[in-house]
């Protein structure tokens, strides 16, 4: 590699690497600062699940070991070549795709929606597509020049939509959003030119009435609810007023640990999972929350920055995708909490309760830490 | 050169990708940026506003009702009281098996099969954690049945609740009152704060009179709820402070006396202390059961009592308004001794009848023939109506109604109760504004005769012609009637007693007018010709009375009243006042029986058991 700034920053790197430590890490594939980075929000998850979930130690427990199974899963992602990855990823994909078509013909119905496949351990399908179609877009565009051309745009927007599509007839619009959202990312990581993106811009602000067409009766809600949640202050807007109590009671100091009245006493709907974000408002507080919006941005930061230093384009893409996707999971779910958007079923990314998300997201980190760790080898 | 140009390729998309996360990291610190802002907004600039929503959700102040006070009567006698009273009560989420449990009460005879419909509903109503009442005022055999079966039942629990409680039930009824449940008008009078936790009321007469004393004044606790409203902590707890215990000034030997004496009948007994307006006695039958009307009674027994002919509900001593008849008399004689009419000494030739100057029409005197040549203290003593209907005539109306209106009557006495009737003393003025057509409104000299004997439009309650008797009593000296003695604080026991409140006196000073009229009545009792001689005799002490009988029904001018050819409701009612002792007079008394027909035989017997039972008078040895 003739890239001054990977040997700048090798370079530099090499005389750092001494301690016992950094060669654990660098044996296992680990990235230092991504791992210390996931690791606070996991503790910030452990901390708010503990207030949310009534103190039962049970729960945290099951919390605690899904977390481990997330790191395993995220050590085995580590291991493997980037290479490797590369070449299985249309593997992965007609893998998710399958099984997606598996749930709508038989999938378990869970909360109104069949996102759900019993196969021993239940699990959501859309979660593979998560990582599956970024996973597909950039080996798609790894052979082919930069910026991609029409035809290839073309081929990008279908192996999108069609996942996508049947992830939002489930239905879940919020997983279907960003997987649109990731394969957006990849096509403007890619360089798409301003134009097309001015263009795809415009066609979907227009595309926005015909949106609002198939969408369904509770969807609508919610949008009409961001708008007004006055408006049915016991019904749909009941999760968002409660939700704005909660964090904007917590003053920037917070109630203190296990002290949110409104996480404890249970006026906060789905505090475990989707609007834990309000349990860490209110708890504690504007600098809590700050605190956890920092560990989130050094992870994205760490993520581009493994990016930028990624030896070849199918890296590159796919670890600044990986990153601002998980930024748009913080920014989606946080967003949705204060009531600056719609609220759409997101969960906290590594906060919320709940295994699959999880795991997805630890793979995700696993594949970052393993580009960036398998670069030399590549290189060579 | 493929190698060259595929290096250069790298080189330039390497470029462009940078230049990509560039503008995308200019992104996400302007999304993130987004994010603080509303942090911002919602946990600092809005602070206040959310911090408030927050404790609203949350803290919520539940009312505890204070404990209602007592009612004694002047001796301290118990007259109403708290009593435990069981209920019981469901907590559906510690049901097991809701349907089960709820068949098995039936069958243990605990619930009746025909209520489980309706309280299925208001099971389904509630949320499971709210405990519901499924049967109150357990009897004792309830209480047994479900005592021996409880372990049966779990999610069941018996509670006692405090209800009011009147040990001497309808004998006190219309003096006492009774409690029941907040009406819509209950809640707009009272502090909806004071009152937020408190069921029962009082309804009428000394429990609502007095309900300021008895109520107290509540308690509350500020309690943590959750979103689905159960309780989770109390933070801070106010104890309600009990109402004051009430001493009405009532004699409950009097008033037992009264209640047994008029019981089966229609009537009324007022027995007042002439020295201060203390009401003694309060009876008003038939009464009616205060405990099962406190306690809470159905609609159709509600009805029944309300549609019952006897009205058993309508307070005859406060509200009911009879002509007083002949016991007016003694007002009628002093106004003469007053006014310069007659003099003690004046007699009058009774032929049995009085006609006016130039009619024919004869108003008789209830004693065929006549009494003869009658002085003042023999026309009260035997009644004679023909010395007061020529009285009446010099009188006139006005001197007449206005001397009567001096006693209080045609107006409200004044006495602490609510829904007091004025009775009416007739007048032109008044003959004016009650009738409509100018024929009407015209006073007829007639109209003044019959007036003298307490007939015509006159009409009187028991209790005004109790306190007029106690004004006799008291040789004009009025004291506005009271019930309220005083209230005792439940903490300290003291007492505060209330005043009696003088009234305008009777504008006559002349001792000997007094004493005539005052000896006229004693001759009532315990003289040789006396009406009510048979009850007088009866009495240990000197005392005085007058009785009174008024017509229902009036008998044509040329026919005679014959008792057992009218019909029983159609009857006359019979009155008497009384006062005793003689000398210093502690108690007067006034009695009516609707349709009782002879004041002297149905109503001055009443008097007496009355007067004893409040004086106790040592039988001579």
């Amino acid at each position: 590699m003739n890239n001054p700034l990977l040997n700048i920053s090798t370079g530099s790197r090499s005389r750092v690497e001494q301690g016992l430590l950094s060669r654990v890490l660098r044996a296992l594939h680990l990235d230092g600062p991504l791992l210390v980075g996931i690791l606070g929000v996991l503790l910030f998850s452990l901390l708010a699940l503990y207030s949310a979930e009534g103190q039962q130690i049970r729960e945290l427990m099951d919390q605690a070991a899904r977390m481990l199974l997330a790191f395993v899963v995220l050590l085995f992602m580590a291991q493997i070549n980037p290479g490797w990855l590369r070449r299985g990823a249309p593997f992965i994909y007609a893998l998710g795709l399958l099984l997606l078509i598996l749930v709508l013909a038989t999938g378990d119905i869970g909360k109104g929606a069949q996102r759900w496949l019993d196969v021993g351990i239940r699990f959501q399908p859309s979660e593979i597509m998560k990582l599956g179609v970024p996973l597909l877009l950039c080996w798609l565009l790894h052979e082919r020049a930069l910026p991609p051309s029409p035809g290839v745009v073309v081929m990008v927007i279908i192996l999108t939509f069609l996942p996508a599509g049947m992830i939002a007839v489930q239905p879940d619009l919020g997983t279907s959003i960003l997987i649109v959202l990731s394969g957006a990312v990849v096509i403007f990581l890619a360089g798409l030119g301003w134009r097309y993106i001015v263009a795809a811009a415009g066609l979907a602000a227009a595309a926005m009435p015909a949106l609002w067409m198939v969408m369904h009766d509770y969807q609508r809600k919610r949008v009409l609810t961001l708008l007004d949640p006055e408006s049915d202050p016991l019904g749909a807007g009941y999760h968002i007023i409660q939700s704005k109590i909660a964090i904007g009671s917590g003053g920037v100091f917070g109630k203190g640990w296990l002290n949110g009245t409104q996480g404890q006493l249970e006026f906060l709907p789905e505090r475990h999972t989707d609007f834990i974000f309000a349990v860490i408002g209110e708890e504690f507080g504007l600098l809590g929350a700050l605190a956890l919006l920092t560990l989130y941005m050094f992870i994205v930061g760490r993520g581009l920055f493994i990016a930028a230093n990624a030896p070849d384009t199918f890296t590159r893409l796919l670890a600044g995708t990986l990153s601002i996707t998980f930024f748009f999971y913080v920014f989606v779910n946080t967003a949705m909490v204060m009531g600056l958007i719609p609220v759409v079923g997101v969960p906290l990314p590594l906060v919320s309760a709940g295994g699959t998300s999880m795991v997805t997201l630890m793979a995700c980190f696993g594949i970052l830490m393993s580009i960036h760790t398998h670069r030399k080898l590549v290189a060579r | 050169m493929a190698l060259a140009s595929r290096i250069k390729e790298h080189w330039r998309e390497q470029q462009l990708f940078n230049s990509r996360i560039l503008v995308t990291v200019f992104i996400l610190l302007t999304l993130i940026a987004l994010v603080i802002i509303r942090l911002t907004q919602l946990q600092v600039l809005k602070y206040d506003y959310y911090s408030a929503q927050s404790s609203g959700n949350q803290i919520r102040a539940e009312p505890i009702p204070p404990i209602r006070g007592l009612i004694l009567d002047r001796n301290g006698k118990i007259l109403a009281d708290n009593k435990p009273s069981y209920q019981l009560e469901i907590t559906p989420e510690r049901v097991p098996d809701m349907q089960d449990t709820l068949n098995r009460l039936v069958a243990a005879n605990i619930l009746a099969a025909g209520d489980l419909a309706e309280l299925r509903e208001l099971l389904a109503s509630r949320r499971s954690f709210e405990t519901l009442v499924i049967a109150e005022h357990l009897s004792n055999e309830e209480l047994a049945a479900f005592a021996v079966r409880r372990p049966q039942f779990p999610g069941l629990e018996m509670r006692a609740r405090l209800g009011r409680n009147y040990p001497h039930g309808a004998a006190a009824a219309h003096v006492l009152g009774y409690v029941g449940s907040m009406s819509a008008a209950d809640k707009r009078e009272f502090d909806p704060a004071d009152y937020a936790g408190t069921t029962h009321v009082g309804k009428s007469a000394a429990e609502r009179s007095f309900e300021h004393d008895l109520h107290g004044t509540s308690g509350h606790e500020d309690v943590v709820v959750n979103a689905h409203g159960r309780k989770m902590r109390v933070l801070n707890r106010v104890r309600p402070l009990p109402g004051r215990d009430v001493i009405l000034t009532i004699d409950l030997d009097a008033q037992l006396a009264a209640s047994n004496a008029l019981a089966g009948r229609r009537g009324a007994v007022v027995a007042i202390d002439p020295d201060n307006g203390e009401v003694l006695a309060f009876t008003s039958t038939p009464g009616y059961d205060p405990n099962a009307i406190s306690a809470g009674l159905s609609r159709r027994a509600y009805l029944s009592l309300q549609e019952d002919i006897d009205r058993p509900l309508f307070d005859r001593a406060l509200r009911g308004q009879y002509p007083p008849g002949s016991t007016i008399k003694p007002i009628v004689a002093l106004a003469g001794l007053h006014f310069g009419i007659t003099s003690a000494e004046n007699r009058v030739y009774c032929g049995g009848y009085f006609s006016l100057p130039g009619s024919s029409h004869r108003y008789r005197d209830w004693k065929p023939g006549g009494h003869g040549n009658v002085s003042l203290y023999e026309a009260i003593e035997q009644s004679c109506d023909v010395y007061f209907y020529g009285l009446a005539r010099d009188l006139g109306i006005t001197r007449m109604g206005g001397f009567m209106r001096e006693f209080g009557l045609g107006a409200s006495t004044g006495i602490d109760l609510q829904g007091e009737q004025t009775g009416v003393v007739p007048s032109p003025a008044w003959k004016k504004k009650v009738f409509k057509s100018p024929a009407a409104q015209v006073w007829f000299p007639g109209e003044t005769v019959i007036a003298g004997i307490g007939q015509g439009y006159m009409l009187v309650t028991p209790l005004q012609l109790a306190h007029a008797a106690a004004t006799i009593a008291a040789r004009g000296k009025r004291f506005q009637p009271m019930l309220r003695k005083g209230a005792r604080d439940p903490h300290t026991g003291a007492i505060e007693y209330q005043q009696a409140t003088p009234l305008q006196a009777v504008e006559e000073q002349d001792t000997l007018h007094w004493d005539a009229v005052i000896e006229g009545m004693h001759g009532v009792m315990q003289g040789p010709r006396g009406t009510a001689r048979a009850v007088g005799m009866r009495a240990a002490f000197p005392m005085a009375g007058k009785s009174g009988t008024a017509q229902v029904f009036s008998v044509g001018q040329n026919q005679k009243y014959n008792a057992s050819e009218v019909d029983e409701r159609r009857r006359d009612h019979a009155l008497f006042i009384a006062f005793a002792p003689l000398d210093a007079p502690r108690i007067a008394v006034a009695v009516v029986i609707e349709n009782g027909e002879s004041g002297s035989k149905a109503a001055a017997p009443i008097a007496l058991d009355v007067i004893n039972a409040y004086l106790k008078p040592v039988p001579a040895t």
